[in-house]
């Protein structure tokens, strides 16, 4: 299990140390205790080994005189589990992003000024959510209850023992007696489209990585369930009674590869009926990430031309055509064009937006407000470049895209989200439901 | 440490001690986290503890905990004044707050004292069956923490039986603390049965799985992944309940889940319609992996490589999402990369090949090298491609980028090594950018082309002259190819190499240092000068063929790995007793039986239309890993079994020593990404001289010459009118001889005798005449001594090791028949170089594996390699993998047939398994019958 979690500084100062387990030792500086230094020595080993390393970093696992290093990132502020041991490596990842995520909830950003501000209650979260190294319940919305910033109140015996059984509870996102005036709930449907295009513009590969968020503001312990126009479910409804409209739905139906849920999901229960249900936490979570790589709509196509004028002379031409209805407009469209790192000068000519050369970047950044769909546009440029001796030719990276377009390149549908709360009295018909789409470039590259 | 420093600190702590004791609430409080910043920043601040712990009696919570957060930091280096808090603790303990008794009980178990330990033996006792369960998890874990500090406690206060009976509890968290704790206290205790896992609990286990945290559903994957079904039904329902995990959310509840199907997967019969269904479950949740954060990407990656070299039809359609994408961290492409290598099949070679070429003009050199050396084994492992992968490499070359350059070559030369006589045609280009190559291992390689083609490269001889003039610069590796190079040289064109290869003799025999170089001069010199034709035959002999699939991980190694989906072990590509310390962990996992009793775990008919081959490949360790474990066995002595003879005792702690501060370096490479880089290198003959200071076999062994088994009756008497004949066998000096005591049991003296062999299945005739000198009276016996030859007629016998003989004497001729051991077959030279075994092995095709038991049989692995050894049986190489020896074994028989083995030495069973390679497997039997017999007497 994780021996113990440190935070250091970009500089590799020690920010916060908790050690859990004696193998890896304390970070104490007694001169008494030489095991201490020898330890302290072993971290130390990391800030040489891996936060002053000069090179990029090789691994997110380390060893170091067979201690073992895992370390995230988050700006400039890295976060290591120590370990002796044989632990679970994908949980020690797990469990550190996880710790980002409820230090990100308690304070904000993730900063050397913040997490000293906040040291004392880092401590405490850290008592709590990692016992000998054994993470436990390390949702925010249960720690909130007992663990506050405020000091805490005189509890009455209820409450103590309601945060004791949220914490260890079956439900443990979830605690009673949340009361609402007005029952509402928003669903998200965000997904980010990936594609690796050739220069013939053949696509490499293709994939939506989508997300469902939720934010619920509803009374009590309600049940929910989610349906969505996915292939599988509608197929079986099909085949179970043959209506028209089912035949209809099922021609927009999308495949879904795979797709993971938060706790809160019953998995066995969408094992065996592919049906998503589930007691939703208070507040805004991620219900779901799915992943689909069938009949995707490629928001946008990137048509490069890029011919060496030449030794000193770049000749760029890059054509972008949106590929949706056209009452759609995507926005926040960027274009960025990789130039090589000898560019002495670029000239752009763009009809829409605006194009810039950006030489710390080494790329022309070409921006757009808004598109609507069906159009194309174009950018040419002219690179000069500076004579070099070097043999090694530009490794040519890809041009890459960012934009937002208000639908799911993935087709997905919600069909309902169905809410039901027996003890309370309030229906289904009584909830304000708001589905909204949005569909944002991922990795979305075309090579030239 | 300057003295205005010194005194800035003793005076926060003198007013740090003056404000902790405050009256006032708040002062107090700012004053111990003041206190607690002080020590995280590594300040000593141990002389305010006992003014922290008169903090503690408080009813602030948050007051409280971070007293006992210094507590917890210095109370082992005071353990005296550690004391003081026990009080606090123990009402803590009974407070009517489930928060505050939790907090004390888990306080309490992070306080490494002896003294404190022995009163928290009660308090544990009350919160293990507190009313609370956030109470109860607490403790449950308490019992893990003072477990650590001290197990005979544990066991005696019977913390162990509450802690089994906590996996019944209602609250699922409890289930799940409670088996981590179990688990963890169970790796220390290998042989205990302290979890017990039967299908009572499995049942219990699985219902909480459904309704714990996150972590807890990781710690009862965990845990079920220990259990081994007791048939293929019951891992087939566990299995059923265990797959809709792979749907959670968190990346470390999939991979365990994965981990869990993969082992059970193992026992459910293949033409199950459920065995097809799992495996089509598992590919899209290893692909979603791909999505997460890039460190999980890492794990996921590193474990799918696994995956794929045992079961290669999971992923077989996914090569897509393997593409590596521009901004992915280095560590992520590369391992990418490697994955994409193994799936690579003639399906989706084209693929492959156009990103290959596309990274291998990207920026970062290792992750450009990786790839043109990617595009190297594309083109040994499918062979369709071969044509392409050559004329992209030669692409390639023409970018003139010096490392690509140089890696092109590298790989050029095994292509040469895979498909003799077919693509040399591009060495032309290759020697124009001779004088662009300034590694040794691309020096080398070219060396070698040249070497190898000297007779269609006009001016061979120029090219290596010109790298000779700087010969005692080059690394041993480059010398060593010159060296060979020239004599293959010369052998070819003698003519005109005389002087250069005169010259490259003299300076490796007289101006080296280096042994090794200097006896593989000594060797070729002595050759060429007193037979040149058996020069040739050595040096020019056909070389073995060069197996497909490199860097693939030992299938023992492997399967144990499998079993480790997820953990440390899965991302390092070691087993646990490589990396950690102590018990834990040591315990050897392994994947459980087929359901069918004998059944191969593979269809063949996979493998043969799948340009992946679904069959796992028995792979012999690649150099390096033979090194690395072999460097590990001596820093860990087994304790089970004898200690090893002295001598092997001694060369060893040498050979520790000589190797000295290399050895952290060593170790340290073999962590992270380092090993899947290095591909085996067995192209290379010689590469550095450690492999022979671990040559286990020279010089270790005290020979205790050959095996003979007892002299038996051949010929009776009354069937040969009163000659008896009995005799056996033997090895004497490189000579076979065949020793028999003739007995006159007649009347009547007998002479002439004379003896003459039927044709048998390995040529043996008499070396001589059968040398009766004197006539054998009656009653009188004689010992002879007849040596034999392999140079007889050769016909294949029925077994294989019977010979017919015919004796003559003055009365009559007699036919009887015998058999000889085949271990008088085994010659001296018959000790293979490392290299060309491991190449060897896997060459062998799988058919001609045959596997045997040696049963009761007490022998350390020393002693047997020893015992081995006497009778030419020789002892390559020897690897631990935890507490299981393998020896690597080869033997050669006179006919010059090779039989190499794998013999596996388990401590404690005294029954040894014993897989026998050979290209002719008729003698596999024989072989194994004189391993056995070698090794019973």
């Amino acid at each position: 299990m994780i021996g113990g979690l440190f935070i250091y500084n970009h500089k590799g100062e020690v920010l916060i140390s908790r050690v859990y387990r004696d193998d890896i030792g304390s970070m104490e500086l007694s001169g008494s205790c030489v095991g201490g230094w020898l330890e302290r020595n072993a971290v130390d080993a990391f800030r040489v080994n891996v936060i002053h390393a000069r090179q990029q970093v090789r691994s997110p696992v380390t060893n170091i005189a067979r201690t073992s290093f895992f370390h995230v990132k988050r700006s400039n502020i890295w976060l290591a589990a120590v370990t002796k041991q044989n632990v679970n490596a994908a949980m020690v990842f797990e469990f550190l992003y996880k710790m980002c995520d409820v230090m990100t909830a308690y304070f904000g950003k993730i900063s050397e000024e913040n997490i000293k501000n906040n040291f004392v209650l880092i401590y405490e979260l850290l008592d709590e959510i990692l016992d000998f190294g054994y993470p436990q319940n390390s949702e925010t919305g249960a720690l909130k209850t007992f663990i506050t910033q405020q000091g805490i109140k005189g509890q009455t015996k209820e409450e103590q023992s309601q945060i004791t059984s949220q914490v260890t509870g079956q439900i443990g996102w979830r605690r009673e007696g949340i009361k609402y005036r007005r029952n509402e709930l928003f669903l998200d449907v965000l997904e980010s489209v990936n594609l690796l295009m050739s220069p013939q513009g053949q696509v490499l590969s293709a994939h939506v990585s989508g997300r469902v968020v939720m934010k619920s503001y509803l009374s009590g312990m309600p049940e929910c369930k989610f349906g969505m126009n996915d292939k599988i479910v509608i197929d079986k409804q099909g085949k179970g009674g043959a209506t028209d409209d089912a035949a209809k739905s099922g021609k927009q139906s999308i495949a879904i590869d795979d797709c993971t849920f938060h706790q809160c999901v019953r998995l066995s229960k969408f094992d065996s009926e592919r049906s998503i249900s589930f007691i939703p936490p208070d507040g805004e979570y991620e219900l779901m990430r799915y992943r689909t790589t069938k009949d995707i709509i490629l928001p946008f196509r990137v048509i490069p031309l890029v011919r060496e004028v030449g030794r000193t002379k770049l000749e760029v031409k890059v054509v972008i055509k949106s590929n949706f209805k056209p009452s759609l407009l995507a926005q926040k469209i960027e274009v960025r064009i990789p130039t090589p790192l000898n560019t002495s000068g670029v000239q752009v000519i763009c009809m829409k937006g605006k194009a810039k050369y950006k030489a710390s970047e080494n790329a022309i950044v070409w921006k757009i407000k808004r598109m609507a769909g069906m159009k194309e546009s174009q950018i040419s440029a002219e690179i000069e470049l500076l004579p070099t001796n070097d043999k090694k030719k530009w490794a040519r990276p890809p041009i890459s895209m960012n934009f937002e377009v208000p639908f799911a390149p993935s087709g997905l549908k919600v069909r309902y989200l169905k809410v039901f709360e027996s003890k309370l009295n309030y229906s289904d018909h009584d909830v304000i439901k708001w589905v909204r789409y949005i569909g944002r470039s991922g990795i979305y590259e075309t090579r030239c | 440490r300057s003295c205005s420093k010194f005194h800035l600190q003793r005076f926060c702590i003198f007013e740090l001690k003056a404000e902790l004791n405050s009256d006032k609430k708040e002062k107090k409080k700012e004053a111990v986290k003041k206190v607690i910043a002080s020590m995280t920043v590594g300040k000593d601040v141990s002389a305010l503890f006992p003014d922290v712990v008169n903090c503690m009696q408080t009813d602030n919570l948050e007051l409280k905990k971070l007293v006992y957060l210094y507590l917890m930091n210095y109370a082992k280096s005071q353990p005296d004044m550690a004391i003081m808090a026990v009080n606090t603790f123990v009402k803590d303990c009974e407070d009517p707050n489930p928060l505050i008794r939790a907090l004390a009980v888990r306080t309490m178990g992070c306080i490494r004292v002896d003294k404190i330990t022995e009163y928290l033996c009660e308090p544990l006792r009350k919160c293990l069956k507190d009313e609370d369960p956030y109470v109860r998890k607490t403790a449950a874990v308490c019992v893990a923490k003072l477990h650590d500090i001290n197990a005979q406690l544990v066991e005696d206060q019977g913390f162990l039986d509450t802690l089994k009976d906590l996996i019944s509890d209602s609250n699922p968290m409890v289930v799940a603390n409670a088996v981590a704790a179990l688990s963890e206290i169970a790796e220390s205790h290998p042989n205990s049965n302290l979890l017990d896992l039967n299908p009572q609990t499995i049942n219990k286990l699985l219902t909480a799985l459904n309704e714990c945290t996150e972590w807890g559903q990781i710690f009862i994957l965990d845990c079920l992944a220990n259990y081994t079904p007791r048939d293929d039904r019951e891992s087939q329902s566990i299995c059923e309940r265990v797959t809709p995990r792979l749907s959670h959310a968190n990346s470390a509840v999939v991979l365990s889940a994965v981990k869990v199907l993969m082992k059970f997967m193992e026992m459910l019969p293949k033409d199950l319609d459920y065995y097809g269904t799992l495996l089509k479950k598992l590919a899209p949740p290893l692909v979603t992996l791909l999505s997460a954060e890039p460190e999980l990407q890492y794990v996921a990656l590193r474990n799918i490589n696994l995956i794929v070299q045992r079961r290669p039809e999971i992923m077989k359609h996914e090569m897509k999402v393997f593409f590596v994408k521009y901004n992915d961290p280095i560590y992520v492409k590369l391992e990418k990369l490697d994955i994409m290598i193994r799936l690579a099949s003639q399906a989706n070679i084209a693929q492959v090949l156009a990103e290959l070429k596309e990274y291998a003009t990207e920026v970062d050199v290792d992750f450009v090298r990786k790839a043109v050396r990617a595009i190297g084994r594309c083109a040994i492992k499918v062979e369709q491609s071969a044509e392409r992968c050559v004329s992209t490499l030669l692409d390639l070359i023409q970018t003139k980028v010096n490392y690509v350059v140089q890696e092109a070559i590298v790989v050029i030369k095994d292509i040469f090594r895979k498909y003799p006589n077919k693509y040399e045609s591009v060495i032309a280009t290759l020697c124009e950018n001779l004088d662009s190559l300034d590694e040794p291992e691309a020096r080398a390689a070219m060396i070698w082309i040249v070497g190898e083609y000297a007779e269609r490269i006009d001016n061979a001889d120029e090219l290596l002259e010109s790298f000779l003039e700087g010969f005692h610069d080059e690394s041993t590796q480059v010398q060593l190819q010159l060296l060979t190079a020239i004599v293959k040289l010369f052998l070819k064109k003698p003519t005109e190499t005389q002087e250069l290869v005169q010259q490259v003799l003299s300076l490796a025999t007289q101006d080296s240092d280096n042994p090794d170089l200097r006896d593989r001069g000594y060797i070729y010199w002595r050759l060429l000068s007193t037979d040149p034709v058996a020069a040739k035959e050595v040096v020019l002999a056909e070389k073995p063929l060069i197996s497909e699939e490199t860097d693939l991980i030992e299938p023992t190694l492997l399967e144990e790995l499998i079993c480790h989906i997820g953990t440390l072990a899965s991302v390092y590509h070691k087993p646990p007793s490589a990396f950690v310390e102590g018990s834990r962990g040591v315990q050897h996992k392994r994947l459980p039986c087929s359901a069918g009793s004998g059944e191969s775990v593979d269809s063949p008919e996979t493998s043969s239309t799948a340009g992946v081959s679904d069959a796992p490949p028995a792979v012999i360790p690649s150099q390096g890993d033979l090194l690395g474990d072999l460097l590990n066995l001596d820093l860990t002595p087994t304790t089970t079994g004898p200690p090893p003879p002295a001598v092997s005792t001694g060369m060893q702690l040498g050979a520790m020593d000589l190797l000295g501060g290399g050895l952290d370096s060593l170790i340290g490479a073999g962590f992270g990404a380092a090993p899947a880089a290095m591909p085996a290198s067995f192209g290379a003959p010689g590469s550095g001289g450690l492999d022979d200071l671990f040559d286990l076999g020279s010089g270790v062994g005290m020979p205790m010459g050959a095996y003979s088994p007892p002299k038996s009756v051949w010929l009776q008497a009354m069937k040969a009118k009163g000659l008896e004949i009995s005799g056996t066998f033997a090895r004497r000096a490189g000579v076979i001889q065949m020793e028999m005591t003739l007995t006159n049991k007649a009347m009547s003296v007998m002479t002439d005798f004379a003896i003459q062999f039927n044709r048998n299945s390995f040529g043996l005739s008499p070396a001589g005449p059968l040398q009766v000198l004197t006539p054998l009276s009656p009653n009188q016996s004689i010992e002879v001594a007849l040596p034999l030859n392999t140079s007889g007629p050769v016909m294949k016998m029925d077994p294989l090791n019977n010979l017919q003989v015919a004796v003559k004497n003055n009365i009559d001729v007699f036919y009887f028949s015998c058999q000889y051991p085949i271990s008088m077959l085994f010659v001296e030279d018959g000790k293979m170089e490392r290299q060309i075994f491991l190449a060897t092995w896997k060459d062998i095709p799988n058919e001609n594996e045959s596997q045997f038991q040696i049963k009761d049989c007490h022998l350390s692995s020393d002693a047997v390699s020893n015992k081995l050894q006497g009778s030419n049986i020789f002892t390559i190489a020897k690897r631990t993998v935890d507490g299981q020896d393998m020896l690597y074994l080869s033997v050669k028989l006179t006919n010059g047939i090779w039989v190499l083995a794998e013999l596996r030495i388990q401590a404690g069973n005294p029954n040894y398994t014993i897989s026998l390679k050979c290209r002719a497997p008729e003698v596999s039997q024989c072989v194994f019958q004189s391993y056995e017999a070698v090794l019973k007497n």
